[in-house]
């Protein structure tokens, strides 16, 4: 599948006094997953409705491909986009909302039937919409999106409202989009929701672009550090300040901030000291999404 | 163009409303068909009915517009503000985002189910007033070539409000305050214009300019008085008021809610 890319240039939205969104410009690749962050209000949903031409930039622009989301002839099929689990008209069925939509996206009632069973509602086809919970509305919205079968997919907080199972099952459809060559954007307050399957990582803090790279770049933003637990937690304790270590107690033994397992196994080591156990703490990307999306944060 | 009437035909026959407000319509045009075919029919001794013969048929028949156009027009206005309430607008413009063709599909869409609504109305006004004309009164004049095109005008009238429900629903899309100041106005500011602006001479003539006033003159009755105590227009010129209020309210709407950000 060859899938446009999508371009953010300069986008600029303003409400009254507000600048939702401020000046934006980063890219999204056809072949991976791009993670669009920040808190919530940050202005993602803002951005993705100018990508859409939903809501109209106060300056700069939001490319898909060659040109604006609305130049496209039939831009149901290039972007399959669910936007808020919630715009569904309740007194509709599953299968009658996706019916509703297949005309402008070019796809017959088959197909409505075979997104339904690809999310996992068929057994809901036939039920009011009113009806659905939280995360059978989600599942709609993604076959919605699916309807067409798009190059690209643009999703904004997709599990929310997901149980475990679905959060599990969103990622590893996320995965596929990748692997299909599909261009995927999706967005989400929490970095620890979609880390598991993204690629490259957008941070964005009050309108403004805080972060854009591979995901194994942001991780070597990443302080490491080290859990050190042995026979004398007090001469542990010692060596720390001997060292000018920053630590935290952690159950028998304590974490040392920013400091390898390499190093704090040497010093032990040099200072004669017994060790049960020396482990590389996972970098805690949540922490540093945290640092970066303090809204006085800078980099 | 062809798979956004197809869409907007979809959204409306995949819900509900529209059918139930169809079967309010026909109870409540029966039981307005017969009582004003009652109170024309059965009249104290010494007294005249205010309207016999052939024009207390039209007059009963026209009810359709007169007392029943509120319904075409929420329904019609619930096409457009549905979108807004449930906030499905937002997919409706993903899928079609020239908005000018989403409006033009929408009004359109409704005319099958506006025709519908004509059919069965004029259907109830015919079912509730007729017998009691035909045995109490002058005839129910059923056979009578002008009543039979008056017949024919108000399905083709009740379409068009349902259009122009649409419309209007375009323009004031907040559901809830289209649907009050629809009932307002037809069930309340309307026939008190139109009354009141028969009593004044000079301006007599405008109340065929209203919205209801030009309808009963496309069909060519009405139930406030017999044809030559109501100004009507002629036929062309209230058929080109209505139109005109239609397109008004559709570009106001589509200058104002569908120029405005969604979302």
């Amino acid at each position: 599948m060859s899938a446009p890319s999508l371009a953010i240039d300069g986008l600029t939205k303003q409400f009254g006094a507000v600048r939702a969104v401020d000046d934006l410009t980063f890219t999204v690749r056809p072949g991976a997953v791009t993670a669009f962050l920040g808190p919530n209000g940050a202005g993602k949903t803002t951005t993705l409705r100018m990508l859409l031409g939903l809501t109209r930039p106060s300056a700069g622009r939001a490319l898909v491909g060659d040109r604006e989301y609305a130049a496209h002839p039939r831009p149901g099929r290039v972007v399959g986009a669910a936007l808020e689990a919630s715009s569904f008209h309740p007194g509709r069925t599953g299968l009658a909302h996706l019916e509703v939509f297949a005309p402008q996206v070019g796809v017959s009632r088959t197909r409505c039937r075979q997104v339904l069973e690809a999310v996992g509602l068929d057994h809901a086809a036939k039920q009011r919409v009113g009806r659905y919970s939280l995360g059978m509305r989600q599942r709609l919205a993604l076959a919605t999106a699916l309807l067409a079968d798009p190059p690209v997919v643009v999703l904004d907080e997709p599990t929310n409202g997901l149980d475990p199972e679905g959060i599990v099952w969103i990622r590893r459809l996320l995965r596929q989009f990748a692997a299909e060559g599909r261009t995927v954007l999706v967005s989400s307050h929490l970095l620890r929701e979609v880390e598991a399957s993204v690629d490259e990582v957008v941070i964005i803090v009050q309108g403004r672009l805080r972060h854009a790279s591979s995901l194994a770049e942001l991780r070597a933003h990443a302080t490491p550090a080290t859990y050190v637990a042995g026979p004398r937690p007090d001469a542990l304790a010692a060596l720390a300040v001997d060292r000018g270590w920053a630590t935290t107690a952690d159950g028998d033994g304590i974490v040392v901030d920013r400091v390898s397992a390499a190093e704090v196994g040497a010093a032990a080591y040099a200072a004669g000291i017994e060790l049960h156990e020396l482990v590389r703490r996972d970098v805690d990307l949540e922490a540093l999404f945290f640092e970066l999306t303090r809204p006085e944060a800078g980099r | 163009m062809r798979a956004a009437l197809l869409a907007e035909y979809r959204k409306l026959v995949s819900t509900r409303i529209w059918w139930l407000l169809l079967l309010v319509m026909l109870g409540y045009l029966v039981f307005i068909g017969a009582a004003v075919a009652a109170s024309l029919v059965f009249v104290p001794e010494g007294t005249q009915s205010p309207l016999v013969g052939k024009d207390a048929a039209q007059a009963t028949y026209s009810l359709v517009n007169g007392v029943g156009y509120v319904f075409p027009l929420v329904i019609g206005s619930l096409a457009m503000t549905t979108e807004f309430r449930h906030k499905t607008i937002t997919q409706s413009l993903l899928v079609e985002p020239n908005r000018t063709r989403f409006l033009l599909a929408k009004l359109l869409s409704v005319v099958p189910i506006g025709l519908v609504a004509g059919v069965v109305g004029q259907a109830a006004t015919v079912a509730g007033g007729a017998p009691l004309l035909a045995a109490k009164g002058d005839g129910s004049f059923l056979g009578d070539a002008d009543v039979v095109a008056g017949l024919l005008y108000g399905v083709v009238v009740v379409a068009l409000w349902a259009v122009m429900g649409v419309a209007f629903g375009t323009l004031v899309s907040n559901q809830v305050a289209a649907i009050v100041v629809i009932l307002a106005f037809t069930q309340f500011v309307e026939p008190i214009l139109r009354i009141g602006l028969s009593q004044v001479d000079a301006l007599a003539g405008a109340a065929a300019y209203l919205p209801g006033g030009a309808a009963d003159s496309l069909i060519g009755a009405s139930f406030l008085g017999t044809a030559g105590s109501v100004d009507l227009l002629p036929r062309w010129a209230a058929a080109l008021v209505l139109v005109g209020y239609a397109a008004g309210f559709a570009v106001l709407g589509r200058l104002t809610t569908l120029r405005r950000d969604i979302g």
